[in-house]
């Protein structure tokens, strides 16, 4: 008999060689010495963590779940995933009130957006930012991104979904909570694209945060929640109206593919080929010749691409990229690499801020020193975040497309 | 003994540094005497540290032998309570299989029972919520009180209590002869592996505690006792696949133990006789992984997907019973030779036999002869006293009490020196850094155990601080620990040769499963230390 056949390792971490790359990839060992790195929290832990739960270390809560340590790992090894699973298993601390603010975005959007301007007063006064900042520990550098007068959602009842049926192809989308309550206009440009594109863009039966926010703060249960709604409306959306789903958000299209499966186990494998990126969906409608684009003349743009770092791990900031150079008149530079250091709600802690914006730097001086016209970037937190950190405007690049598209040609010429 | 001596001279000279030695040693100095241990490699080189690491309830031995099994359950009870930081209090699972009869069950429980072994039947659905690793199969289990020991730990611990009461221990000191003077052991002969030094030292009593290579030490007091080695092999995988001891519920048989051991897990044994002469040279053939592998995924499925970090092989020291003069049964409890009675040689004993179970028994019954015959009289007492490390506290407890914020590798210290972690540096950040990641084993662990603890090369260290012993095995911290050891014994030469010859003996336990993912690493290992190291032995041909 030859067993060296069968016995073959299917615990990921073991397929670990401790080459160590993904400690060198880590944004937060560099400046945060506390942390131990992805290796040791990853891998090198999990071995102590199956001997005894004890030997679970609070550091880990450092990990900014950036996944850079995956991309890195030439074993494939979902480092990213063990951590986050070890926090899952292991942690005892109950979330704070400030993490259950944080986390819970839609819960809060949803009440926030009926009263948004006082919200968003009150949320930028100073001694309002001071009493967080000592109360909650949600650090009063921080600027609340602000709530929209009304959801995007019923911006859509009452304005559009009455003419969508009536386009020949149909994709739905997958909004997320920036989207339908920061940021309707996102939404707006989507749909604006993908109607002259010749796509009906509808919206999933049922759409719940994507909880990427609830498995960073601990809110596991609630998370799973999510996901099996999302999953299961999603599901319907593509066996039974034969419609895709797109999102804008690179983190919250990752978290529907990705984390659900890993971290939530929510199975979506007969439907996580269909969810993707829009910039992603467009570009292959393109490559393949199924819909033609006309832009407006004398559209002139000098614009810096930052790659989130979900974006790195799905692999897709190619995509937007390419969509953007597609544009004539736009000069596009991809920036190197880097984390911007928000990671979702852990940048607006307290205890993180330091080291988000640490992390951040390289980043923040690119862009300092290629003096854009503004930042295009797939992710609304790392929108934020450099929008705070170096006063840049950040664009998503369906919305530089909305901008730079000549709709009612490209309309005429995809009818 | 209150009167002067010469600093060459003892109450009692212990020869064999294993767990045997070390208890003897231990109860001798707490008794009072001045005592010298001698091992001629480290501590814990031969059967103590080659098995399974089992707590033995006693329930292996309930049905063949009786006597065996009541001392296990006895001695059980007193680890638990004096080497608690050696000692995991796990459970165990005699589980029974379709192809096993289950009749065997009721027989096993009722001997168990008459030994003094608590056994309790449960339903296979308990024994899987119990152990989920556990195959599912099952259609019977038993609930004992088995454990996981480390004999590493152990060994090292006594070694430091004997310390504590005035003992001298010698490692890589090797027994050239004794000494007689007519028909009495005088002392003995040493060669100091280190410094290339003959030395003499003299005690009224000498004991044998040489496990296998005792049969020597015997022969050259002109005593005769005929060993029996029988190899064992074991298998040791990457991380802990069960957290309970998983046994067969059947006669003892191959590879029907899988116990969890630290951070990983260990099938075992394989039993065959081997010639004396191969005692020195242990490895493990491809059927013997075969074999475990194929057994061992009976207990646990699960072990047939999980990486294999290496596979070794110890010697079982079994001793021909004195009462058979064709040599051939073997005897199977604790053997304490009086050879003054037993072959007219004064000032000798042989303490042999046994387990690493029941070594406490065994030192406390070498101890008593040897006060008997110094006119001793002092009461045992290794059965009370806890051992250094083990006084009280969980790991819990001790790492709050000595940090503010224990991380992982502080929990790490504490898990394998108890109370004694206090005395470990980790307060500065390089200190507090990691050698072996895997196993998180610190600077500050590292060089306690250069200082303290008897290391002279790099799998001395192993021995004491599990550096080497993770996944990687020794990719990443032999190096570093080479390193630390080149600067502590001011010879970075010396300790280059040891980092070569460390990586050979790693490499020795990886080659017969070295496939899949531990072919992976031990590659790059050699990418890393040949290639980028440029370690390449002289007169070396083996591959590192």
């Amino acid at each position: 008999m030859n067993m060296q056949e069968r016995n073959i390792s299917d615990n990921n971490f073991e397929q670990c060689i401790k080459c160590t790359v993904c400690t060198v990839y880590c944004p937060v060992v560099p400046v945060n010495p506390l942390y131990p790195g992805p290796k040791q929290a990853g891998p090198d832990g999990e071995r102590l963590r199956l001997k005894k739960g004890l030997y679970f270390d609070d550091t880990l809560k450092y990990c900014l779940n950036c996944k850079r340590c995956e991309v890195a790992c030439p074993s494939g090894v979902r480092i990213g995933d063990i951590i986050q699973s070890a926090r899952i298993r292991f942690n005892t601390e109950s979330p704070k009130l400030r993490d259950m603010v944080l986390a819970n975005t839609d819960f809060m959007g949803s009440i926030a957006t009926k009263v948004a301007p006082v919200v968003n007063m009150t949320l930028g006064m100073k001694p309002v930012k001071a009493i967080m900042d000592c109360t909650m520990k949600v650090d009063s550098h921080r600027t609340f991104p602000k709530y929209s007068q009304g959801t995007f959602e019923r911006w859509y009842k009452k304005n559009v979904k009455n003419f969508q049926d009536s386009f020949p192809r149909h994709v739905s989308f997958f909004h997320g909570c920036f989207v339908n309550y920061n940021y309707p206009q996102l939404g707006k440009d989507l749909i604006s694209v993908m109607n002259a594109l010749g796509y009906g863009v509808h919206l999933l039966e049922k759409e719940k945060c994507c909880g990427v926010a609830l498995i960073s703060n601990g809110m596991i249960d609630k998370a799973k929640r999510n996901a099996g709604v999302n999953t299961e409306s999603i599901r319907k959306s593509v066996y039974e109206r034969q419609m895709p789903v797109i999102g804008t958000s690179s983190t919250c299209t990752f978290t529907l593919r990705d984390e659900y499966p890993h971290l939530l186990g929510v199975a979506n494998h007969d439907v996580r080929d269909y969810i993707e990126l829009a910039t992603r969906f467009i570009y292959r409608l393109i490559d393949e010749g199924k819909v033609k684009l006309v832009f407006k003349k004398g559209y002139k743009a000098r614009i810096a691409y930052h790659t989130p770092c979900h974006m790195e791990k799905l692999g897709w900031g190619i995509f937007s990229t390419e969509l953007l150079r597609k544009i004539p008149g736009v000069e596009l530079t991809t920036l190197d690499s880097n984390c911007c250091g928000i990671a979702g709600t852990y940048g607006f802690k307290k205890e993180n801020y330091k080291v988000s914006q640490a992390i951040g730097k390289p980043l923040f001086d690119q862009i300092g020193k290629l003096k854009p016209d503004f930042v295009a970037c797939d992710c609304e937190t790392c929108k934020w975040q450099i929008e705070m950190s170096t006063g840049y405007q950040v664009k998503n690049p369906i919305s530089i497309l909305a901008e730079a598209l000549d709709l009612i040609s490209t309309s005429e010429a995809n009818k | 003994m209150g009167h002067l001596k010469k600093d060459n001279e003892f109450d009692v000279i212990i020869v064999g540094g294993g767990i045997t030695g070390a208890g003897t040693a231990r109860d001798c100095a707490l008794r009072g005497l001045k005592v010298l241990l001698i091992e001629r490699h480290d501590l814990a080189t031969g059967a103590t540290g080659r098995n399974h690491g089992l707590l033995h309830s006693g329930a292996r031995y309930a049905v063949t032998d009786r006597e065996s099994a009541e001392e296990c359950i006895k001695e059980n009870m007193i680890l638990r309570k004096i080497a608690r930081h050696c000692v995991e209090e796990t459970e165990g699972l005699f589980i029974t299989l379709p192809e096993d009869d289950l009749e065997y069950q009721a027989k096993f429980v009722e001997s168990c029972l008459a030994a003094g072994i608590r056994a309790d039947v449960i339903d296979p659905k308990e024994a899987l919520l119990m152990e989920p690793s556990a195959n599912p199969d099952l259609i019977g289990a038993v609930k004992v009180p088995d454990g996981a020991v480390d004999p590493f730990r152990l060994t090292s611990a006594n070694v430091i209590d004997a310390k504590l009461h005035g003992a001298t221990v010698l490692v890589y000191h090797e027994v050239e002869s004794l000494i007689k003077d007519g028909d009495t052991i005088k002392g003995v002969k040493v060669f100091d592996h280190t410094t290339k030094q003959t030395k003499e030292y003299y005690a009224p009593i000498t004991v044998n505690a040489g496990g296998i290579w005792g049969q020597h030490i015997a022969q050259l007091a002109g005593a005769r006792i005929n060993m029996f080695p029988a190899k064992g092999a074991l298998l040791i995988f990457g991380h802990r696949v069960n957290n309970v001891v998983i046994n067969r519920c059947r006669k003892p048989a191959n590879a029907d133990i899988l116990v969890p051991g630290d951070t990983i897990c260990l099938i075992g044994t394989t039993s065959s006789r081997v010639p004396f002469e191969e005692v020195d040279n242990m490895y493990v053939t491809a059927d013997e992984v075969d074999l475990l592998l194929q057994e061992g995924e009976k207990l646990a499925p699960k072990l047939a997907s999980t990486r294999i970090l290496r596979a070794y092989a110890g010697v079982r020291p079994l001793v021909a019973t004195d009462d058979d003069p064709s040599g051939r049964n073997i005897s199977r409890g604790i053997v304490l030779l009086d050879h003054e009675t037993r072959d007219g040689i004064k000032g000798f004993i042989s303490i042999t036999g046994g387990k690493l179970m029941t070594y406490r028994l065994m030192a406390e019954w070498a101890t008593d002869l040897v006060c008997r015959k110094l006119n001793v009289d002092k009461a045992c007492e290794t059965m009370e006293i806890p051992l250094p490390g083990s006084e009280k506290e969980n790991i819990d407890e001790i790492s709050k009490k000595t940090w503010s914020k224990p991380g992982t590798p502080h929990k790490a210290v504490v898990g394998r020196h108890g109370n004694r972690a206090g005395q470990i540096s980790m307060s500065s950040e390089y200190d507090a850094s990691l050698v072996c990641e895997c196993e998180s084993a610190s600077v500050g662990e590292v060089r306690y155990a250069i200082e303290e603890l008897d290391v002279h090369n790099l799998v001395d260290l192993r021995r004491r601080t599990r550096v080497g012993m993770g996944t990687c095995q020794g990719e990443l911290c032999a190096c570093r620990a080479a390193g630390m050891l080149a600067e502590a014994h001011k010879c970075t030469e010396t300790a280059k040769q040891d980092l070569q010859s460390f990586i050979n003996e790693r490499w020795k336990g990886m080659y017969p499963v070295c496939w899949g993912d531990t072919l992976r690493e031990s590659e790059y290992s050699q990418w890393i230390y040949s290639g980028v190291c440029g370690l390449t032995g002289e007169g070396s041909t083996e591959k590192i």
